[in-house]
């Protein structure tokens, strides 16, 4: 077990010294690597951003119910038992033309219209809260609401839900395709430096070899070169991205402010850096495996 | 300890190095091969540590017909060897103290005892003192017993040696010589490919001509 950890940790620190013998060059392939995995891991964290953003902003999509103009309060009094005695409705507010008016007449910009009008143009209403969110579901249920008597028009706010939803799902496509792609691009990236690193150290791979070494042991350095490549190209793709988020956080905190949102962009999350660092020291792994794969059977 | 039975090697496309060769090493001896050069020396000891594979005939070594090992079986079958190659083969980006402890790192020694191990080997050879120079900052004299010291820190019951003293000057091809016979003399097998037979008065001597051992 020692000997076991010994030989690991003799693998790690002859990568290391490799790494460190050409740190010019070390560095370069770190800046490839980082940048390829920025852009999905960028792309990661703004799908982040606005996954909160709409989990903040009561994204809740809701169901209004206007009564006819011409429906007196009974009426109004009727429909919502109806509508509080249905299994699919998990909160009906009911809101009465008086309190429209008044809501409305506190707009400066209104009051003159509205003053001008002989009577109330603001039907009675209810806002429910659903208890099946899913577009469709909301979309049946309208439909059997519209059925309602008095019932003038039923609106399904859940339109630009529906919108920031199919956004976000864009995004994550976006997200999944730019990551497959850089993915294939860093195993790519690391198969060569590999192959680079085969022949550089043709000699010690010959020598080990006729000193009795196993496969294992002649592979192990060139795995880690892999590993600490990959994993290097990490921590410089969550230094750029975490610097870009910061950047960008007032200029998008303005923009979002337009809209009536508020943002402040976070920096990728534990869990999120976690991965990120995995995952590409777990590609630079992949591609050294495959490149030894090509280029040590030769030797 | 070594057996060979009527082996042949041919090296495409068709140079025929060794041809029906049979002799038998014992344990605990001390073995000279000579002959010409091209006269196939280099290719019987490699041979013996399956850098190359006979093309007829069998090889065995410690009982094991080592031309038949699979790839898996070398790395073990070589621990048990130690070589001297023609061309040294050190490693010219570590340092003498590290190009000793290879053959230890490789069988994953424990680390402190084989700290000892390389300075007793790097000792033997009257190289202690330089264990942290490179390759090129050592003399050719000193690169052969660096080489040597390699090839005798795993304590091997076999050591194979091509060409050990070429290229030395008289007093240090005595001393290489020397260190040779003191390793025979603690039972280990030699086999020395050398021209300077007489380095080794007493050594039984294979004398190959064109591939073929001369009676
Ligand atoms: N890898 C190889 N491929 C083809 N031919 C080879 C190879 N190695 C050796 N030979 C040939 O086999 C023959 C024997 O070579 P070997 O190296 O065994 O000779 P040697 O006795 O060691 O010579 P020297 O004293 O010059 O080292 C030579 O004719 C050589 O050209
Ligand atoms: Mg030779």
């Amino acid at each position: 077990m020692t000997a076991w950890l010994a030989q690991h940790g003799d693998a790690v620190r002859l990568a290391m010294r490799r790494l460190a013998s050409a740190p010019v060059n070390s560095l370069l392939y770190l800046l490839a690597i980082g940048v390829a995995l920025a852009l999905p891991a960028g792309g990661q964290m703004l799908l982040a951003n606005a996954l909160s953003l709409a989990g903040t902003t009561s994204a809740v999509p809701h169901i209004s119910v206007f009564m006819a103009a011409n429906a007196d309060r009974g009426m109004a009094a009727e429909i919502e038992s109806r509508l509080k005695k249905r299994g699919d409705i998990k909160r009906v507010q009911f809101l009465p033309r008086e309190e429209t008016l008044a809501r409305m007449k506190a707009n400066p910009g209104l009051r003159d219209v509205i003053e001008a009008l002989a009577a109330n143009p603001f039907p009675d209403a209810f806002v429910l809260a659903v208890a099946d969110e899913r577009p469709e579901a909301m979309e049946r249920l309208a439909v059997e609401l519209r059925q309602l008597p008095r019932v003038e028009h039923v609106q399904l706010d859940s339109a630009w839900v529906r919108r920031l939803d199919a956004l976000l799902q864009l995004g994550r496509t976006a997200v999944l395709v730019l990551g497959v792609l850089l993915s294939a691009g860093l195993i790519a990236i690391s198969f060569s430096i590999i192959r680079m690193q085969v022949l550089t150290h043709r000699t010690e791979i010959e020598v080990s070899g006729l000193l009795g070494a196993t496969d294992g042991f002649i592979r192990r350095p060139f795995l880690y070169y892999g590993l600490l490549l990959g994993l290097g190209g990490g921590i410089v793709a969550w230094l750029l991205v975490g610097a870009a988020a910061l950047w960008l956080r007032a200029p998008l905190g303005e923009l979002v402010r337009l809209y009536d949102l508020t943002l402040v962009l976070q920096t990728p999350g534990t869990r999120d850096s976690a991965l990120l660092l995995a995952f590409a020291a777990g590609l630079g792994w992949l591609g050294a495996i495959i490149s030894l794969q090509q280029h040590l059977r030769k030797s | 300890m070594i057996r060979f039975d009527r082996v042949s090697k041919r090296y495409p496309p068709g140079v025929d190095a060794l041809s029906d060769i049979s002799f038998e090493v014992a344990e605990r001896e001390m073995v000279l091969v000579s002959g010409h050069s091209g006269a196939g020396k280099s290719t019987l000891l490699k041979l013996i540590a399956a850098v190359e594979k006979s093309t007829g005939g069998a090889v065995l070594v410690g009982g094991q017909n080592v031309s038949g090992l699979a790839r898996a079986a070398l790395p073990y079958l070589r621990r048990r060897i130690g070589m001297v190659f023609q061309d040294q083969k050190l490693l010219f980006d570590r340092n003498a103290f590290e190009n000793v402890m290879l053959p230890l790192s490789i069988t994953g020694f424990p680390r402190r005892e084989a700290a000892q191990r390389v300075r007793a080997a790097l000792d033997k050879v009257g190289l202690s003192s330089r264990e942290k120079a490179l390759p090129v900052m050592l003399s050719g004299g000193e690169q052969q017993r660096l080489a040597i010291a390699r090839a005798v820190v795993g304590r091997p019951k076999l050591l194979l040696a091509d060409e050990p003293t070429a290229h030395l000057d008289a007093d240090t091809a005595a001393d290489v010589a020397r260190i040779f016979k003191e390793f025979n003399h603690v039972g280990v097998t030699v086999l020395i490919a050398t021209y300077a037979g007489d380095l080794f008065p007493g050594a039984r001597r294979l004398q190959l001509e064109h591939g073929k051992l001369l009676p």
